[in-house]
């Protein structure tokens, strides 16, 4: 009688039932999955919002004229809306970048992964983090403080805003971001490549010029490209720097403006919300955004590629 | 009963590996070497002789010493942080840890193949052809690799796709093109450390076949798990454990009459 009793008690406490979900889960799951949609719907309205008012501007420019003209005066009369100018502006920024964060900092990455001890990358990792971690203002001031007189100390006809310094400090900007990640993908080449190389006799530049940095291309690739679209993408910096004069040139030492540059202009002056040249600045935008859309999408081929010679 | 104990040799006893005989013989003389890694002695004095023109098999238990023993032999453990050589490793009866000695220039003369296949994400021309191009090879680089890849048996399945890539070869042929990149240096001596255990049988067949071809043109020393392996191949077998060599002598009276009781013990499986 006792045990049975006892026995009709165990089963109870066995499993509890009627409790099929646990409702601190499921609010846990929602809460989440809000977060994670926040992101995405941000990216979704920020595409339409591109798209409705870049097209209410596109209504009045023909496409062409705005794609393939070469003179930026949206703000006065005559008014012209060939954005040639923003791109090319732009292109010499990018360039300029280009030439000299990607060897540096590929340098900097072939060192830090290959040649440093243990003690120097120790230091020189955080050191690279905290570059990347100054606001990109203080470059601008930078460029315009300090390199733009370094420059006309060499050459007098420099003038004050120009491409040379906005790409010299933007170029400092990105370095990190360059050698990091090169960095991660030299780093993950097998060692048995190296030991490879040297087993026939190679030395140790000729194992990393000729084994390892060949064997992650895609990856260095990779990485220039992601670096380079935020080169593209960088506003602050090239603003104070580079001036706002639409300038068709390729000349590194005269004022020009770049897209993003134009930007801030229009958004900090006095431009009618409404107007066909406020409505510039989303069909800027949209051009912009399907640049460095591409330069990722393009960066993100070149990375799957690279897993696959190793799996 | 006294008189078997008297017999037996005492096991304290140091075995060393060399060969009296054919003194001219030997390419690589080990004499008493020690290798730690960071302090961790992995290697407690070895001395050995490796004959010219022979496949000479390390033999023993994981962790022995015996993979760290071959690296030692081409300078590979340089880059193993903390590893220390101590003794002389004489190659042609020059030391290979003198002070004026080019580790590079070392693994020119003997080249290596890794446990498992490592080409480079290059071509298959490209990965023959470019150690000796970086070596300032003069001759016809396209017949080098012709005649490399022939004697690593992988000529006929690959000379018609000489520029695809090699990670396209099957894992057999991947360990034959590292043969052929060693062999494309033109080295004295090959070192192998367990080439085969990464292949299926048939592949591993392929590869002993190969080294019986190789070994009338150079010297050959490898390290193998595969007991079978040591016994087929090679001429010379030393049984090392836990870093010390216990025995060392022609692979024959190794496998069938060893000296030793750990030896025999090893061989016929009863431990290890």
């Amino acid at each position: 009688m006792q045990s049975s009793s006892s026995g009709l008690a165990e089963n109870k406490s066995v499993l509890r039932l009627g409790r099929s979900k646990r409702w601190s889960e499921e609010c846990i799951k929602a809460v989440l999955f809000l977060c994670a949609s926040i992101s995405v719907l941000t990216t979704f309205a920020i595409v339409w919002i591109l798209i409705r008012e870049a097209g209410i501007f596109f209504q009045e420019v023909p496409v062409s004229d705005f794609l393939f003209g070469t003179l930026w005066a949206p703000l006065l009369e005559p008014r012209s809306f060939g954005v040639l100018p923003l791109v090319c502006g732009t292109i010499l920024i990018v360039v300029g970048t280009a030439l000299f964060a990607l060897p540096v900092g590929l340098a900097t990455a072939i060192y830090m992964s290959e040649y440093a001890s243990s003690t120097i990358r120790s230091i020189l990792k955080p050191i690279l983090e905290v570059l990347a971690g100054i606001p990109t203002v203080v470059y601008g001031y930078f460029a315009l403080t300090f390199i733009t007189p370094l420059l006309r100390e060499i050459y007098p006809e420099v003038q004050i805003f120009n491409a040379a310094s906005a790409s010299i400090v933007v170029g400092i900007m990105i370095l990190p971001m360059v050698a990091s990640l090169c960095d991660d993908t030299l780093r993950a080449v097998p060692d048995s490549l190296r030991q490879g190389g040297y087993a026939v006799g190679a030395t140790q530049c000729e194992v990393t010029i000729g084994v390892v940095v060949p064997s992650s291309l895609s990856g260095i690739m990779a990485s220039f490209v992601l670096a380079l679209s935020r080169a593209i993408g960088e506003t602050m910096a090239v603003t104070l720097a580079a001036g706002a004069t639409p300038n068709m040139t390729l000349d590194p030492f005269v004022a020009i403006q770049t897209m993003t540059a134009y930007i801030v202009q229009v958004s900090l002056g006095d431009t009618p919300a409404g107007e066909i040249g406020y409505q510039t600045i989303f069909a800027v935008s949209a051009l912009l955004f399907i640049i460095t859309l591409c330069m990722n999408v393009f960066s993100n081929k070149l990375l799957r590629r690279f897993r696959e010679v190793y799996e | 009963m006294i008189a078997n104990l008297l017999k037996a040799k005492p096991t304290t006893n140091v075995v060393t590996g060399k060969m009296e005989e054919n003194q001219r013989n030997i390419v690589l003389e080990i004499e008493d070497v020690k290798i730690s890694y960071s302090g961790e002695m992995a290697v407690k004095g070895i001395t050995l002789s490796i004959p010219r023109n022979e496949i000479t098999a390390i033999i023993g238990p994981s962790g022995c010493g015996k993979s760290t023993l071959l690296r030692s032999l081409n300078r590979m453990n340089d880059f193993v942080l903390g590893a220390k050589v101590e003794g002389k490793i004489l190659y042609h009866g020059i030391d290979l840890y003198g002070k004026d000695v080019d580790p590079v220039e070392v693994r020119r003369k003997i080249g290596m193949v890794f446990q498992k296949p490592n080409p480079f994400p290059k071509s298959i021309f490209d990965n023959v052809s470019w150690g000796p191009i970086i070596n300032g090879y003069k001759g016809d680089v396209y017949a080098l690799v012709e005649k490399s890849l022939q004697q690593a048996a992988l000529w006929d399945e690959v000379k018609d796709r000489l520029k695809s890539s090699a990670m396209t070869l099957s894992g057999g042929q991947q360990q034959r093109l590292c043969i052929a990149r060693a062999l494309a240096m033109e080295p004295d001596v090959i070192l192998m450390d367990e080439p085969c255990s990464a292949l299926d049988p048939v592949s591993t067949a392929h590869i002993e076949d190969l080294m019986f071809e190789l070994k009338k043109e150079y010297t050959l020393v490898i390290v193998t798990h595969n007991m079978q392996q040591a016994s087929r191949a090679s001429k010379y077998t030393a049984f090392f454990e836990s870093g010390n060599l216990i025995e060392f002598g022609e692979t024959q009276n190794i496998f069938t009459l060893p000296k030793e009781n750990r030896t025999e013990d090893y061989v016929t499986g009863r431990f290890g």
